[in-house]
């Protein structure tokens, strides 16, 4: 499929694609969310055997719009003895880092006809950064300020609970999840997201996730249970626990600003949705070389759709942790495998990529020039 | 060729980052706050190796940088733990207060 | 002229949060000015061409380090009773005195009186040289003294998280 570089007033296509690819990721990750709560509810309705929501709308779709009044026209209650400034400010803290993701998840690849007849093939992505996986992990990294300082301010002993719960819980699965985000990123051989995606063309079983079988497919489920304990959703929804903590870190906030926390758990689901698709689903690439008929974006959002349904199925079918059987799951089990895997992904990509062998992944690049101090009085 | 902002100014501003963190250290009677103010002299180290890093066209400046931040997670999570101990032993943490190897 | 701009923006804020670091009463709102020193300083790098370094940054200080000490701020429930300044007297005075001192002498002797050494960037340098591909090139290169102290730091880190370990464990009576 080819699209003509079309010109948009004073501009063409191919100068506006980053902005537009910017517009149309923030745009889903925003409207998806109301979207997202009803679609969780439907499916919850489906897994508990009862009808789900059903009363405004046909089949409660417009249930989410009378969700979002009843927030907006709530009363904003400020609690005497919460901590004004830090308040207010951590829910922004929670939406930031999955509005800031999206700026390098690139969504499909489209092939531009130019005014002179060649054909470009353009990523659809707002910046194709070649360090776009560390991007993406600084601001996971980040996510876990909105909820403790949001539990600390609050200055209730449940919130607070519920803040160091997901401090310690958020530090726990990063390091399984970042171990397996660096087995994605050796069998791509690049810290490109673009990039990672481009390695994976050719059918279901060049995607990550088939990769060096077993081990993608192991670092792929890693990476799956710890997706869930960093969205802090069940069964490791501890930081929200109702009926320990009575909702936790969210107690005290009230009206916008719990809307806003609300917001920024489903729209981080979305963005670690779109990583795991990225890095072990191939992305925006079809299952089969017959299937490439069907649009990229169709296949992306398509992807990500299936993960979030198995996100609701999770929180269907799974009890919560207990807190300690939760970090020892962590620490001893995820933790573990997860550097295994990454070990082994490492000998295997040494002998594939060892001069002797016939390799998929480009031979190493040319060397920057090392012109360096440490050189001279390395002798 | 003539770097935009010069070499000195990075300096300059490292220097100052340096001396809030060591006035700090010499004035806070909180330990966690001291073991934040000894992280932001690290940060002003690490800024004037990246910025002397680039004025040389070396990526040397740039690797001590990383190897300071390496140190530092092991100081921090070291210095934290000696925190909490204190804390568990003597239920206090100001610093005037621990004094019990004084003469 | 752009960038110089850039330049005293951020160095205005890094400052900044650096003095309400030290002066704020409230560890916890000093740790979030850490953060943002931190962040701040992130983008800095990014302007001196370390994009690697920047991204270590946000990652390994704002991200791990950060959340430890928010984590035992919390911990010890010490949000409210930091303490501030230690004595406001003649010692305050003192430390003020001496971190002018300093600042003087390292800011005069080192730089503003001899200048720095010429400089030896190359437009290739101040493009590729901070790469992710340039710093494991770098770092690995068995040239280069960076192979030895990344092995020794490992070290480091593990004695580090045996200690944390010993250090706060429970004793079981």
């Amino acid at each position: 499929m080819t699209i003509p570089n079309v010109q948009i007033g004073p501009l063409d296509l191919v100068t506006v694609l980053p902005y537009l690819s910017l517009a149309i990721m923030f745009g889903i990750v925003l409207a998806v969310v109301p979207l997202l709560t009803w679609f969780e509810r439907v499916v919850l309705g489906l897994f508990h055997d009862r009808p789900g929501p059903n009363r405004v709308g046909p089949r409660g779709i417009l249930q989410p719009i009378a969700d979002g009044i009843k927030l907006f026209f709530k009363e904003d209650i400020l609690p005497t003895s919460v901590d004004r400034r830090i308040y207010y400010l951590a829910p922004v803290l929670a939406l930031m880092p999955p509005l800031a993701s999206c700026a390098v998840i690139p969504i499909t690849e489209l092939r531009i006809r130019m005014a002179d007849g060649t054909i470009r093939t353009l990523p659809m992505v707002a910046a194709d950064v070649n360090i776009g996986v560390l991007w993406v992990f600084g601001l996971a990294a980040l996510q876990v300020y909105g909820i403790v300082l949001g539990g600390w301010s609050s200055n209730n002993k449940y919130s607070l609970l519920g803040g160091l719960r997901s401090s310690a819980q958020s530090i726990s699965y990063e390091l399984a999840m970042s171990l397996t985000i660096v087995t994605a990123v050796l069998m791509a051989g690049s810290l490109s997201l673009v990039e990672i995606v481009q390695a994976q063309s050719g059918g279901i079983f060049s995607w990550n996730i088939l990769r060096w079988f077993p081990l993608g497919l192991i670092a792929a489920i890693v990476y799956g249970i710890s997706m869930v304990a960093e969205t802090n959703r069940a069964p490791f929804d501890l930081p929200e626990a109702e009926s320990e903590l009575v909702a936790g870190f969210q107690t005290e906030y009230s009206s916008m600003k719990f809307a806003v926390f609300f917001m920024s758990e489903y729209a981080s689901m979305v963005v670690v949705s779109a990583m795991a698709t990225v890095l072990w689903l191939g992305g925006w690439q079809a299952p089969a070389p017959g299937l490439t008929i069907i649009p990229g974006v169709v296949w992306f959002f398509g992807k990500i759709a299936l993960i979030i349904f198995t996100y609701v199925w999770v929180r269907a079918t799974l009890p919560r942790f207990r807190y300690d059987a939760l970090m020892r799951f962590g620490w001893k089990r995820l933790f573990p495998v997860a550097l295994a895997v990454l070990m082994l992904g490492a000998v295997v990509d040494a002998y594939y990529t060892s001069p002797t062998a016939k390799s998929a992944i480009p031979a190493k690049p040319e060397r920057p020039k090392p012109n360096m101090m440490g050189a001279e009085g390395a002798g | 060729m003539i770097l935009p902002v010069p070499t000195a100014h990075y300096m300059a501003l490292s220097v100052l980052i340096f001396c809030c963190g060591a006035f700090g250290v010499a004035t806070r009677r909180n330990p966690i706050v001291m073991l934040m103010c000894i992280e932001l002299m690290l940060n002003a180290a690490n800024l004037g190796f990246v910025a002397l890093g680039r004025h040389f066209g070396d990526t040397g400046g740039q690797m001590l940088a990383i190897f300071v931040m390496a140190v530092a997670a092991g100081e921090v999570a070291i210095g934290l733990a000696i925190i909490v101990a204190l804390f568990r032993t003597r239920e206090t943490i100001d610093v005037d207060r621990v004094d019990s190897l004084r003469l | 002229m752009g960038s110089a701009i850039i330049f005293w923006i951020l160095a205005t804020i890094a400052v900044v949060t650096a003095a309400m670091t030290v002066l704020n009463r409230n560890p916890v709102r000093g740790a979030l000015m850490l953060v943002a020193h931190m962040l701040t300083l992130a983008v800095m790098y990014l302007t001196l061409s370390a994009q690697f370094v920047a991204a270590v940054q946000v990652i390994v200080y704002a991200g791990a380090i950060m959340v430890l000490v928010l984590f035992t701020i919390m911990l010890l429930n010490l949000g409210v009773t930091g303490g501030g300044i230690r004595s406001r007297g003649a010692g305050f005075v003192l430390a003020v005195i001496g971190a002018l001192t300093l600042t003087l002498a390292m800011v005069g002797g080192s730089v503003w009186r001899h200048g720095l050494a010429p400089m030896k960037a190359t437009a290739e340098s101040l493009e590729r040289g901070g790469t992710a591909q340039a710093i494991g090139y770098a770092l690995y290169d068995p040239e280069l003294p960076w192979l030895f102290p990344f092995e020794v730091i490992s070290l480091l880190l593990l004695s580090a998280i045996v200690g944390a370990l010993v250090l706060t464990r429970r004793r079981s009576e």
